[in-house]
């Protein structure tokens, strides 16, 4: 049968069990625009790009499903750089579609004509410039096939408007025919056995072993296999930036966050271990602190399903290239036929008091504010939290809200926390808020945001009011670019440069109210709690909370960039007991 | 050039629009130095084998093997020792030849049996194939008389059939 390549690209989004497109029209683009509208797809139309493209993260977070975005050529596709690198850097399966000039003006400057493909090539995982209308179906079906397995990401399909108007025989490629249009694209998902066995043995041998969960346990939607790994051998978790929620905060074998802004038990606990377990997880910069001084008595054993994460960072003493569920499995069969063949399990309590100890001694800290004295935002966030309902998602943007929302929530259920972790991107918040809250409607969804970050996608509150989707926003508003201005302070003798934004404009709660949202504003604790119940009673349209926050109020504990974690900087309070950490 | 930091990768791709830019793109974005590159179809309709000679002063050879396979278009990698591969290279040189020189440049063209393209009244064109090392040899030699303008196109190469590859991932 013939169908133009707009009706094609439509049908295999379609084929690809696709419910939600977050997009916006343009010339380029214009022809797919048309069979959208006989589509079940639902459209979700942004107000900029790079809010679709926050948004598909968002929804793919949650749902484990690939984030749909489709836009046009030119300034669409620039402005759709910055969520696709996002996306990679943090390993978020989403597929992007882009409109591109004909393919007979392609090279020639036209209008909105800009090199896609070439711009993006570092930023996604694969992309392709589609140059016939009968290619459009095996090209929807490749982009959604590299996206979402082995190491999940972000691809594009660019595809010139002339390519959409053009008919094609519609044929869907089977599996066969995907995979073998793509020979050098065979990830690697079971584990090697000698090395699961390897590392089995290695586990139980281990006096000071700690589990190191990173991002890919919960992209193989590994939880529990992790959980019943720990139980079974006693060990220890640490769930980085990318994996909280990963393993519930509330059991006691959790240690919660490492990493620069991690709580001092964590950091140490992999600072003094003789074995961490590295399961989804990539040896990142703010984790290790200066790498030769990273866990210098531990061995490694990595678990990843990306070859080229082993040896990047630290060479591992046990590799095993696979996916993070399938490898956690055999590893619990292997580490079980060895206690049934009699091995006993090394003696790990006098390491679990060490723990418990640093527990008690150093848990996380802040100074509640005096009576009359300025907002905590920990105070804030700890009460947004108590009040949260059951299966809350918290999303942030990044900087010190983003630190603080990690260390003081308790996730305790995967798919709960979503975040911008490797590209660090500000403005990520609001749009990943709307797309985690399509994604789970029926769920809370709590935008944790800065006011620096909130300013910069702050217009996707109005797509949110518009397609009634009701997030709510809180703004832990101290009026400065919070982390920079802590650098600055602790880095550059408190010389302030370009950090202090204004207490007075914008004007917030005005800013919500004119965008369809309800806004409020709290100034002191004591209006936190009917805040808070107030955003929590509104269901039918978005709430902005502007919690007027102490500036002054730094993140701790902290590895100073470039330190070794044992220069871990603790709350004032606790420093003179440092030597407790050794 | 100095043979110790220099690695050789045969890698077999698949032939797509912008497979060469992907490559070097990812060479220079993760800092690794390509010393040569070559193109060219492979025996297989559809691929292209790249050479690539590699400077492995500030990467391990490992990561590179590693990011290459990264992407999509790359189906096969075959590290090539020098010592156990076999390698040829080809180059064009004008070189300033007036009057008396000029025998003695036809001589060394012989020696190295390198051929005559073109002769000019103060310039003659030769090309010389061979090993990387006799080309290197061979250029040392001309600087003297004056090269004029030179071209090589990168080495070129394949296992020695009695020691295959150490290193030889293929998939599929």
């Amino acid at each position: 049968m013939k169908i133009t390549g707009a009706q094609a690209l439509i049908r295999s989004l379609e084929m690809e069990q696709v419910e939600t497109i977050f997009g916006l029209p343009g010339g380029c683009i214009l022809p797919a625009y048309d069979p959208l509208l006989d589509s079940p797809i639902r459209h979700i139309l942004v107000r900029h790009e790079q809010g679709a493209g926050h948004m598909a993260e968002g929804y793919a977070h949650v749902t484990g499903r690939p984030g749909v975005v489709l836009v046009t050529s030119g300034p669409a596709a620039t402005n759709m750089v910055t969520p696709l690198m996002d996306a990679y850097m943090d390993s978020i399966p989403m597929v992007c579609i882009t409109g591109q000039v004909p393919t007979t003006a392609i090279g020639t400057d036209a209008f909105q004509e800009c090199d896609t493909v070439g711009i993006t090539r570092s930023t996604t995982k694969h992309n392709e410039l589609v140059m016939t209308a009968q290619d459009l179906p095996m090209a929807v079906r490749q982009a959604f096939h590299i996206a979402t397995t082995g190491r999940p990401g972000p691809t594009l399909i660019d595809v010139p408007k002339d390519v959409l108007t053009n008919t094609m025989d519609w044929y869907w490629p089977s599996d066969e025919e995907v995979i073998d249009s793509l020979p050098g694209y065979r990830p690697t998902t079971k584990g090697h056995p000698r090395m699961i066995k390897e590392a089995a043995k290695l586990i139980l041998s281990s006096e000071r072993p700690v589990l190191y969960v990173g991002g890919g346990v919960l992209k193989a939607r590994a939880a529990e296999a992790l959980r019943e790994l720990a139980e079974l051998t006693g060990i220890h978790v640490v769930t980085t930036l990318m994996a909280r929620g990963a393993f519930p905060d509330d059991h006691p074998l959790c240690l919660g966050m490492p990493g620069m802004h991690g709580n001092a038990t964590a950091v140490t606990a992999m600072q003094r271990s003789d074995l961490l377990v590295a399961l989804g997880a990539r040896f990142d910069d703010r984790i290790t602190g200066k790498i030769p001084n990273f866990a210098p008595d531990a061995k490694v054993i990595h678990v990843d399903i990306d070859p080229a994460e082993q040896g990047k960072v630290r060479k591992p003493d046990v590799p095993i290239v696979g996916d993070c569920k399938l490898v956690i499995e055999e590893l619990i069969k292997a580490i079980k036929d060895l206690l049934q063949g009699g091995t006993v399990q090394a003696d790990i309590s006098a390491w679990k008091s060490r723990i418990s100890g640093w527990q008690e001694q150093f848990p996380l800290h802040y100074e509640p504010s005096e009576p009359g004295e300025a907002l905590k935002p920990q105070f804030c966030l700890e009460q947004l939290r108590d009040n949260a309902p059951e299966g809350t998602i918290l999303v942030s943007g990044v900087g010190q809200h983003q630190m603080w929302s990690s260390q003081y929530w308790k996730f305790n259920e995967p798919y709960t926390w979503v975040n911008s972790g490797g590209l660090g991107t500000m403005g990520f918040c609001v749009p990943a808020a709307i797309g985690a809250k399509v994604g789970c409607p029926d769920r809370t969804v709590w935008a944790v945001d800065g006011d620096g970050c909130f300013q910069m996608t702050a217009q996707e509150l109005v797509t949110a009011s518009v397609e009634r989707i009701p997030i709510k926003v809180a703004i832990l508003n101290n009026s400065y670019l919070g982390m920079v201005r802590q650098w600055q302070e602790m880095f550059y003798d408190e010389r302030y440069s370009e950090v202090y934004l204004s207490p007075e404009v914008p004007d917030f709660v005005k800013w919500a109210e004119a965008m369809g949202c309800v806004g409020i504003r709290v100034d002191s604790p004591e209006e936190v709690q009917p805040a808070i119940d107030k955003a929590n009673s509104v269901d039918d349209r978005p709430v902005v909370v502007d919690f007027r926050v102490d500036a002054r109020e730094k993140v701790f504990p902290m590895v100073p960039a470039g330190f070794s974690n044992d220069d871990l900087l603790l709350p004032g309070a606790q420093q003179a007991n440092r030597g407790a950490l050794k | 050039m100095s043979e110790i930091h220099h690695h050789i990768l045969s890698v077999l791709v698949q032939n797509r629009p912008g497979v060469l830019a992907r490559l070097s793109g990812l060479f220079a974005r993760r800092g690794y130095n390509i010393f040569s590159l070559a193109v060219a179809p492979a025996e297989q309709d559809g691929f292209s084998r790249i050479t690539i000679v590699v400077d492995l002063e500030v990467t391990s050879l490992e990561q590179i093997v590693k990011q290459l396979f990264k992407l999509v278009e790359v189906v096969k990698i075959s590290e090539l020792d020098p010592r156990s591969s076999v390698e040829r290279e080809l180059l064009l040189a004008t070189i300033r030849a007036t009057g008396d020189k000029r025998g003695q440049v036809v001589e060394l063209v012989n020696i190295f049996e390198g051929k005559i393209l073109a002769v000019g009244v103060e310039a003659i064109t030769v090309s010389l194939d061979g090993h990387p090392d006799k080309l290197d040899d061979f250029v040392e030699l001309l600087t003297e008389y004056g090269i004029v303008e030179m071209q090589r196109t990168g080495r070129v190469a394949l296992p020695k059939l009695e020691r295959l590859a150490k290193l030889d991932r293929k998939v599929g």
